[in-house]
């Protein structure tokens, strides 16, 4: 029901994010999914990599700051609505979303996304019966 | 009156002040038996040399009224300003005392041009810091209408300046400088305004800051010397001739001591400015060490007063910054961050002046076990820290989080502040 993701912690300065990248691609570490929210200062880039271990072991030999989260991951449906229906489950419990992404994994497409309350989350994704995305999905 | 005159006055005083705080100051009592002086040994102001210096520490360590000589009863007003710990330093006043600093401020703001018939607006701080009461008592005394306004609130200052025709302003520089270019943002031009003399102090400010005040308000500027240690606002002050400021030694005893060997220097040579609170009854302090650079000029000045004249105040022998008229010492900034424990103790400090007021920027290692993946958790953060140290040190500062280990650490002294005000 969840996977690893990376946060990893971003200055506002040009080629950071390249530097981050330099040291993934230098291991052969895959990115399927990858996102920044930003502020004025600073950012987060959360990643979802092939292997995230990996990725948080160079990426701290090289001194970034970064750190593994757990994040709820779901397969939608391709017809349009499908994520409007997902998240209107959620926002019938009454749920916030922290925030929301989605990609495409082959044939797959796939919402990975963070709540104010992950236990009433997961009640809600075992209760609708909601299709989970394992990390094994994306190998 | 003579120098020679002034002299004898100064003997008396200081053999009359050290037997005061001899008999009644613990602290002093044993400085000066671990110093091997008894009062017997002081006979006029030369002796002076043999007492013992007190520095800022030792009003902290002895927070907040160990080096009172009065019982409480006989104190009537306490003031006090922030410090590194977190402890304010205090200091108390005695009717006597309170009359003393009318009586200085009085005479700073005479030889300032001001008289009587003068509207006086005191936009320096009311409370704690001396700033605003010391100017205002001064301005009374001498008969002035004296308008409280206190500091901030940039419209409000402006609106009663015209209104009630203000022809004195008495506040920091800086803040003098912001309300002047803030006059056409407000819509008021200078034919609003009977502004006349500014009195300017609780910041060091130079002379070209002086002239550009001068031509920017049309009046003519003095720079207001003091610290709460010594009394407030009031220690000295410069006349029409600006050649240094008219220090009132009759009350305030000066020195300046070389910095590292703390040994008097010669004549009109630059070194740290000392004094010795000649006639203070609540907290008399004996060679008290300001830290702040300056020399003496004992020769006649232009305006016919033989009083001793410092230097405008050059700088500080120690790391402190004035901001907005705040003192800030940078290990305040390192207690803060060391007792939320939600950062790396490894900050920079970044001083600027935007439309003439100081601000802060604190950027601070992020530690990574504080990292998360949502921004709001880090914004959340960064308003802790600033929360914490405007309650800590009384100044907004804005904080910025960077990464761990890019602020550089050096082998000796840390780079921790960053002055960008433009040094005129």
């Amino acid at each position: 029901m969840t996977i690893r993701q990376l946060s990893v912690f971003m200055e506002n300065k040009p080629g950071y994010l390249n530097e981050v990248l330099a040291v993934l691609a230098r291991n052969n570490i895959n990115i399927n999914a990858l996102t920044i929210a930003d502020t004025s200062d600073y950012g987060i880039a959360r990643i979802l990599v092939s292997d995230p271990q990996l990725a948080l072991d160079k990426l701290h030999e090289k001194n970034f700051a970064v750190r593994i989260h757990d994040v709820l991951s779901l397969e939608m449906g391709a017809a349009p609505g499908s994520l409007y229906n997902i998240l209107n489950l959620f926002a019938t419990a009454n749920i916030s979303i922290e925030y929301v992404y989605a990609f495409s994994y082959g044939s797959k497409s796939i919402v990975v996304l963070r709540t104010d309350n992950s236990e009433k989350a997961v009640e809600v994704i075992r209760d609708n019966k909601l299709k989970s995305i394992t990390e094994d999905d994306l190998k | 009156m003579s120098r020679d005159a002034m002299r004898k006055l100064q003997d008396e005083r200081l053999r009359e002040l050290v037997a005061r705080v001899y008999n009644n100051v613990p602290f002093y009592h044993r400085k000066m038996e671990e110093a091997g002086v008894k009062p017997s040994d002081i006979h006029g102001i030369d002796d002076i040399v043999k007492l013992p210096f007190t520095y800022k520490q030792d009003l902290r360590d002895n927070y907040p009224f160990g080096l009172f000589a009065v019982p409480m009863k006989d104190i009537v007003r306490v003031h006090g300003s922030s410090g590194t710990t977190g402890k304010p330093t205090t200091v108390g006043y005695t009717k006597n005392d309170i009359q003393t600093w009318k009586e200085v401020v009085a005479r700073c703001f005479t030889m300032s041009g001001i008289d009587s018939h003068d509207i006086v607006q005191v936009s320096y701080g009311y409370g704690l810091f001396t700033g605003g009461l010391g100017a205002h008592y001064g301005a009374e005394e001498i008969g002035c209408s004296v308008i409280p306004i206190s500091g901030g609130n940039t419209r409000r200052q402006l609106q009663l300046m015209a209104d009630f025709g203000s022809t004195v302003l008495a506040c920091t520089p800086s803040y003098a400088l912001h309300l002047a270019d803030a006059m056409s943002e407000f819509g008021y031009s200078l034919s609003d305004m009977k502004l006349r003399v500014g009195v300017f102090g609780a910041e060091p400010w130079t002379v070209n800051m002086r002239k550009e005040l001068e031509r920017k308000w049309n009046i003519t500027a003095h720079d207001i010397y003091g610290l709460s240690e010594i009394m407030g606002p009031g220690v000295a002050n410069d006349c029409i001739y600006h050649n240094g400021l008219h220090i009132h030694e009759d009350h305030f005893f000066p020195e300046i001591v070389d910095p590292e060997t703390k040994e008097p220097v010669p004549y009109g040579q630059e070194g740290e400015l000392v004094f010795t609170t000649l006639t203070k009854e609540g907290i008399p302090l004996i060679r008290y060490n300001t830290r702040d650079l300056s020399s003496l000029y004992y020769d006649k000045c232009e305006c016919g007063r033989t009083t001793v004249r410092m230097e405008k105040i050059t700088g500080r022998s120690d790391d402190m910054l004035i901001i907005r008229g705040v003192n800030l010492f940078p290990s305040q900034i390192e207690h803060v961050l060391l007792d939320l424990q939600e950062t790396s103790a490894h900050y920079i400090l970044y001083v600027d002046r935007k439309n003439n007021l100081d601000t802060l920027e604190l950027q601070v290692e992020l530690d990574e076990n504080k990292l998360t993946d949502t921004i709001r958790d880090l914004q959340n953060l960064s308003r802790k820290i600033e929360h914490a140290l405007n309650s800590a040190i009384g100044l907004s500062v804005k904080v910025t989080l960077v990464e761990p280990k890019t602020i550089a650490r050096s082998e000796g002294k840390a780079t921790r502040v960053v002055d960008k005000r433009t040094k005129e």
